[in-house]
């Protein structure tokens, strides 16, 4: 008896849209029906060609993969990587390759698209490349060690991201746009012109308006670039983005019906013009248009499957709405941006010149619908524009208020439950609201449940904060308490933590964990609430943290009352308040750091850090410090760190304040005071802001008449500036809303999040900080002045309290049992000095 | 090295490291302990009141490579008590030393108890 031979599937292409459509083959069943045999021309398995440019800072292209070579294997795949198919003979039904001839039964093209690279010459020059796949990034990361300078033809959305890569690469870079302005598709006038400036500021040239006539040899640089006004530019390397052009050429060439400015033409079910062949991605041409996004790709690889299941699944055409964040900047652009497409369209417009800020709505004739949208700047009006413009919500009565400010007349985000059952919540993996609520219903019962069952926010993860909103309130009208405990200890969040133990005078963690710990575990507590909590009781009762019953809560930098660094010994940094040091005090940094062989450098933040302290050698170092007049500088908590400063009207011909003293009276004044988050301080001497104190959590800016007070910036991963809070400040004002401030801070915070973050989530604004801090709304101010006062009437250096106690000083010794050194801690040395080997 | 050669035929032997004045509550210390195959750092965990009260556990931390696991943070999850490495912030299991964020990992443990005041180890 013969076995029936399954008819055979090839797919041609693996790229994002092949790799998702063999998902779905297997995902609905097609592998039983068919032998699926997949050919890529790349090395590569498909890889995540949205996250591209992350291969430069470091992601390598096993990370980037979408899938492994075993997922093929364990579906009885056959994956030919690295065999470009060359022809396809439809007489046949075979593909050609140059290492064979493969028959087919069905037929899906998957070939996606090249970059288009406009026909200049001399495009072809060395060093003139393209950004598409990760061989193109490896010769642009060869060329560019070899550049200090490079240009990007093309200013849309791959040409920008382009642009940030060649920055990445430490390059001068350019960006030269066809058009009028960058990213012509997605935006305005107004709006380029914004984007051009917020670009422009990152250090990239922008040249808009510019045709490329052709590129000749430089004289400065290795490539000249001549445009149509014979004006010139120079450059070491070229990266041409200018766009994309469908691989229809297997199509052209076998007969099949192409589209006039190319694309292999699809019907709703994605077949070509021969029924035996399917097109899908940005190879595909359907109803005269090409999609260059993936989320409509997915779609099609998706109805491609039904197809060949003869199931009945149509492709109806997809959203292009996008939401993008380039070079920080964020763009987004929904539905008819231009508002060209849409008869007798009305727009609304938004423009602060100042936020760099601009937003665009579209609204039906009517006034009742919204048919686009363009936001440059803040894109944290997308997702509630989308959601109006995809499900066609009505819109309210002024539709202006969706795109004004937020905290003044603007309309409240739409929630949850204003979305019908319809809405899209992912559009990469084409989920609903309905869908969402199904899983749940399903037993699905928190975030990651719902994503592991519906894929939501497994692609480009930009719906992420609407999914877990609607997952939240899903959970939450089920019944299902939404847990938001700090840990599996505590039913609490850090704030409802800072209350009880305000409220209650609750002094211990061990009592606290009595009268309020969740019954079912255990007592220990965890490596979460632990220093959460040491950190509340420290700002509330500021008792030593070295005290017996706060010892075990502390993280290793607190216990020792110094910064571990990675070979387990500790940096030792002395208070400097101010920056200001006396020639004798920097003589005995020296001498400690001489007699301790210790590493010393001056950190960003005005002060001398001593690093590689053995632990047992902490207590006489800080002896040594202690004699000379220091103090602890708080370096290894969770609180005030420094406070920066110029020198202001002592020395500079400038200054108009004594900065030094203000900066010396807010150090000591909030010195030992513990936070959710470090803190740091600055105060400038005038509006040169040598201090940068704009930079800083509190900073402070001297006027002619005053000090002008600004909060909630830092530096660290996501540098944010801080926003002007009030003007023109007495020293006794500046105190007064610092005080206010701070504790505010501390009592609403939540673990671990610093102040910019915290004032990002609070509702309300900055507003509502003004309302509460400086108009005291809430009438809490004389309090919050009260616990700051506490705080500072209790301070203690932490270390003159360590080594005066003999009990406390046993906590450094290296070995309970033996007065050896850990052998295992070993230096080299370089540049002169000591460092971990 | 005599001392070497006899080390390693050594036999598994009770030995005091040091008194319960030594311990911090809920925390821990470091000690040496010599062992078979030679000296060894060792991290004592000291829970008053729980079912277990000591435990003594690998000092040294597989993934920053130093010696300092006596320095982290003591706590329990799921119910089974644990130490987060002061570095990385893994976290090891008092009882087994088996690392929870890699199964792959297990730190060495001792058998650990006082007789009086004295703190003592088996190795």
């Amino acid at each position: 008896m013969n076995t029936p031979v399954k008819p055979q599937l090839i797919v041609i292409g693996n790229g994002m849209v092949g790799h998702h459509l063999v998902e779905q083959l297997v995902e609905q069943g097609a592998t039983e029906r068919y032998a699926v045999t997949v050919f890529g021309e790349e090395r590569h398995l498909a890889y995540d060609r949205v996250h591209l440019s992350e291969y430069f800072s470091g992601r390598d292209a096993a990370s980037l993969a979408l899938s492994t070579a075993d997922y093929y294997a364990e579906h009885g795949i056959e994956l030919r990587l690295h065999e470009a198919v060359t022809e396809i003979d439809r007489d046949k039904s075979e593909v050609v390759t140059p290492q064979g001839r493969y028959p087919y039964d069905r037929l899906v093209l998957a070939t996606g698209s090249y970059p288009f690279v406009p026909p200049i010459p001399g495009n072809d020059r060395e060093g003139c490349l393209v950004y598409r796949t990760l061989e193109d990034l490896d010769a642009i990361r060869a060329a560019a060690e070899t550049a200090t300078t490079g240009v990007v033809v093309g200013g849309g959305l791959l040409g920008l991201e382009a642009a940030n890569a060649l920055r990445g690469l430490n390059l001068d870079t350019a960006v030269v746009e066809f058009a009028p302005r960058l990213m012509p598709m997605q935006v305005d006038a107004e709006g380029g012109e914004l984007l051009r400036e917020k670009i422009e500021a990152l250090g990239v040239q922008v040249l808009t308006g510019r045709a490329t006539q052709e590129i000749v040899d430089g004289e400065a640089s290795r490539h000249r670039m001549v445009f149509q006004d014979e004006k010139v530019l120079e450059t070491d390397l070229i990266v041409f983005s200018a766009g994309i052009r469908p691989r229809d050429e297997l199509a052209r060439d076998s007969g099949l019906e192409i589209g006039e400015r190319g694309g292999v033409v699809i019907d709703d079910n994605c077949l070509t013009s021969d029924p035996a062949i399917l097109a899908i991605g940005e190879v595909a041409l359907w109803n005269n248009s090409i999609f260059g996004l993936v989320a409509p790709g997915y779609q099609m690889a998706k109805v491609a499957a039904a197809t060949l299941l003869e199931g009945n699944e149509a492709f109806k055409g997809a959203d292009m709405s996008t939401k993008l964040k380039l070079m920080g900047v964020d763009v987004g652009s929904i539905g008819d941006a231009h508002g060209d497409r849409t008869p007798g369209a009305r727009q609304f417009r938004f423009l602060d010149p100042l936020k760099q800020q601009y937003r665009k709505l579209v609204v039906s004739s009517d006034g009742k619908r919204l048919v686009g949208a363009m936001l440059v700047g803040d894109n944290s009006y997308y997702d509630t524009l989308l959601q109006y413009y995809a499900n066609r919500i009505e819109l309210p009565e002024d539709p202006a208020s969706l795109i004004l400010p937020a905290g003044s007349e603007a309309a409240p985000a739409l929630g949850p439950d204003a979305l019908p059952a319809t809405a899209t919540i992912c559009s990469c993996h084409n989920v609903t609201k309905a869908d969402v609520c199904s899983a749940i219903d399903g037993g699905a019962v928190d975030l990651g449940a719902v994503k592991g069952a519906t894929k939501a926010s497994t692609g480009c993860g930009g719906c992420a904060a609407l999914l877990k909103t609607l997952v939240d309130h899903e959970l939450e009208s089920r019944g299902v308490e939404v847990d938001k405990s700090i840990c599996e200890h505590f039913a609490h969040t850090r704030q409802e933590l800072y209350d009880i133990v305000r409220v209650e005078g609750i002094k211990t963690f061990s009592e606290l964990m009595e009268k309020h710990g969740n019954p079912k575990t255990h007592k220990l507590g965890c490596d979460i609430c632990k220093p959460a909590v040491a950190s509340i009781l420290a700002s509330c009762f500021n008792e030593p943290i070295t005290d017996a019953a706060h010892i075990p809560l502390q993280d290793t930098n607190d216990t020792f009352m110094a910064n571990m660094q990675k070979n387990g010994t500790y940096s030792v940094v002395p208070r400097i308040a101010g920056g200001e040091i006396t020639p004798d005090k920097l003589v005995v940094l020296g001498q400690v750091a001489q007699k301790y062989e210790l590493y010393t450098k001056i950190t960003g933040g005005q002060r001398i850090d001593l690093f590689g302290a053995r632990l047992e050698d902490l207590p006489a170092i800080w002896g040594e410090l202690i004699e000379a007049g220091f103090e602890t500088g708080h370096a290894y908590g969770k609180s005030t760190r420094t406070v920066k400063s110029c020198v202001g009207s002592t020395w500079c011909r400038y200054g108009v304040q004594d900065s030094v003293g203000m900066a010396i009276q807010i150090e000591n004044r909030y010195k030992g005071l513990r936070a959710p988050h470090k803190l740091k301080f600055a105060v400038s001497g005038c509006t040169r802001e040598c201090a940068e104190a704009q930079s800083k959590d509190v900073g402070v800016i001297a006027t002619e008449n005053g000090w002008n007070l600004y909060v909630c910036g830092n530096g660290g991963m996501r540098p944010r500036h801080a926003e002007l809070f009030a003007t023109d400040l007495s020293d006794e004002e500046l105190f007064r809303y610092i005080d206010r401030f701070l504790m505010f801070y501390i009592r609403t915070a939540d673990r671990l999040q610093r102040t910019s973050v915290w004032r990002e989530n609070l509702e309300g604004g900055l507003d509502y900080l003004k309302e509460v801090i400086l108009e005291d709304s809430l009438g809490i101010g004389e309090e919050l002045e009260r616990q700051m006062q506490a705080v500072v009437d209790t301070y203690e250096c932490e270390w003159a309290n360590a080594i005066s106690d003999p009990e406390k000083l046993k906590r450094f010794r290296s070995f309970v049992n033996d007065a050896r050194p850990d052998p295992d801690i070993i230096y080299t040395t370089e540049r002169g000095q000591l460092r971990p080997a | 090295m005599s001392s070497a050669i006899a080390a390693k035929t050594m036999t598994q032997t009770w030995q005091i490291l040091c008194t319960r004045a030594d311990l911090v509550p809920y925390s821990g210390v470091a000690a040496w302990v010599e062992t078979p195959e030679g000296p060894a750092q060792v991290a004592l965990f000291y829970l008053p009141g729980h079912a277990q009260e000591l435990y003594a556990i690998d000092h040294h931390d597989p993934f920053s490579n130093a010696n300092v696991i006596a320095r982290g943070i003591v706590g329990d999850l799921k119910g089974q008590p644990v130490v987060a490495s002061p570095i990385y912030k893994q976290h090891f299991r008092l009882e087994d030393g088996q690392c929870l964020e890699d199964e792959s990992i297990t730190l060495r443990t001792w058998k650990v108890s006082f007789k009086g005041d004295e703190v003592w180890i088996e190795a």
